[in-house]
């Protein structure tokens, strides 16, 4: 296994495997369009229905159900679906569909939950203090349920951007073509190479959440506790 | 030959595809059905003795959390590819990239539900002279089931969306129609796996929580009580 590691880096170091067509680079940009958007979306639809689910209390055996079924969603099965739908010739939409049919269910569950785990006493306290229902989901719940809601979020980004990889099984672009270009030449230092790249970038995402969310606490936290 | 052929005109649905594939289709599900079962309960298997370990203190808990973190980071396309050296195009292959990714969820499950056994149930079994492994065994292993056969729901549900990935070692159960049938566009043969492939999530999972409410009677009568509080 040494040498498939030697080898590896190897390739990695290869400047031509990070040019043109089927370089790094241009994988890496595929992947981070197709993720980036999907979970932009994803985020746009779970986040606000998720947020309020929580907010008025209803809906919680749909918002846990959910979530379940978002792991359930075969990626490879919807994208196949799509891929031998008029679809096919949509560019990236099949990936970015399939992906954020995936990544909805638990951002909308921790979204929920997040929500619904804020201390009742202090939803009450805030109440009886007289503010209205908008000035406590956005003074009270939201800044309380933000590191549910965040975790969700870096879950969700790292779990899309390692599921991306499966759009190259239907021939479409992303990191994940490295892997099966490698696997069909049995290439096992290319297959390495990819598979790291990938782990890599997702770590590195999740990273950089961790790290706005940490400048946002700073800046947004109104007195200490 | 019929007035219309859906397999010709590669309808979506077609009864003519499922009634003449049959054997296909079954075996298919069949080997979906037993790489998920194999990688669930080996899952479990090597779960259990992570999560004691992690239980033991922090200094085992951030290793074993984080490894089993970082597993899921690795894309199942590249997982099964990379175990590729090791086991050549064989279940084998699949079942261990499955387990490991089980490993994430089932390890969180069973912490979880060991965490949350009471402090006092633990100290009046010690009272009533129970050894670690007693213990272990008859009151805080029972009480983390809940927990763990959750974690298992979850689990199996998910490893058989991800069965579907391993064809591309040619061992991934329905995925083996999926793939070849979008090389060719066969539409009905696609819609048929996939379709199979959600309902035997759903039936896994229904038989699961079946299971759960078989093994554990308590957490039934224990509901009405909680809800005293409100």
């Amino acid at each position: 296994m040494g040498g498939v590691l030697g080898r590896t880096f190897d390739w990695l170091g290869d400047g031509a495997n990070w040019s043109g067509e089927n370089g790094v680079w241009h994988r890496l940009a595929e992947h981070l369009l197709v993720s980036g958007i999907a979970l932009g979306v994803a985020c746009a639809v779970a986040l606000p229905v998720g947020l309020w689910l929580g907010h008025v209390g209803r809906g919680g055996a749909l918002a846990v159900n959910l979530s379940n079924a978002g792991r359930a969603v075969p990626v490879f099965a919807v994208l196949a679906l799509f891929m031998v739908s008029p679809l096919r010739s949509a560019g990236y939409l099949p990936t970015v569909v399939a992906l954020v049919l995936f990544a909805v269910p638990p951002l909308l569950t921790n979204a929920y939950v997040g929500m619904r785990e804020v201390d009742r006493s202090v939803v009450e306290a805030a109440r009886g203090m007289g503010m209205s229902g908008r000035q406590l989901f956005w003074r009270v719940e939201l800044p309380l349920a933000r590191g549910l809601v965040m975790t969700g979020l870096r879950s969700g980004a790292v779990q899309v951007i390692a599921t991306a990889t499966i759009a190259a099984m239907v021939g479409q672009g992303g990191l994940g073509r490295i892997i099966t270009a490698g696997f069909n030449t049995y290439d096992t230092p290319q297959v390495v190479a990819g598979a790291l790249l990938v782990a890599l970038l997702a770590l590195l995402v999740e990273g950089l959440l961790v790290a706005a969310d940490r400048l946002l606490l700073r800046r947004g936290r109104p007195a200490p506790r | 030959m019929a007035a219309r052929n859906c397999l010709v005109a590669n309808d979506w649905i077609c009864w003519d595809y499922v009634t003449s594939r049959a054997p296909e289709l079954a075996d298919a599900t069949l080997e979906h059905v037993w790489i998920t079962a194999v990688s669930v309960l080996i899952g479990v298997a090597v779960a259990v003795p992570l999560a004691l370990l992690a239980r033991r203190g922090r200094r085992w808990a951030a290793p074993v959390l984080g490894l089993t973190t970082l597993l899921y980071t690795i894309p199942s396309l590249a997982m099964f590819s990379l175990l590729l050296p090791f086991f050549g195009l064989s279940a084998a292959l699949v079942v261990t990239g499955l387990v490991l990714y089980s490993l994430t969820i089932l390890v969180r499950n069973l912490l979880a539900g060991l965490e949350a056994v009471p402090e006092e149930v633990r100290e009046a079994a010690r009272g009533m002279g129970y050894g670690p492994l007693r213990l272990l065994w008859q009151v805080e292993l029972p009480l983390a089931l809940p927990a763990l056969l959750a974690g298992v729901r979850i689990a199996t549900v998910s490893t058989v969306a991800l069965t579907t990935v391993g064809s591309i070692v040619g061992k991934g159960g329905l995925g083996n129609l999926i793939a070849p049938g979008v090389n060719s566009s066969f539409k009905a043969q696609v819609l048929t796996a996939s379709v199979l492939c959600v309902l035997l999530a759903l039936v896994a999972d229904l038989l699961l929580l079946g299971l759960q409410r078989l093994l554990t009677p308590w957490t039934r009568a224990g509901r009405p009580a909680r809800a005293k509080g409100v």
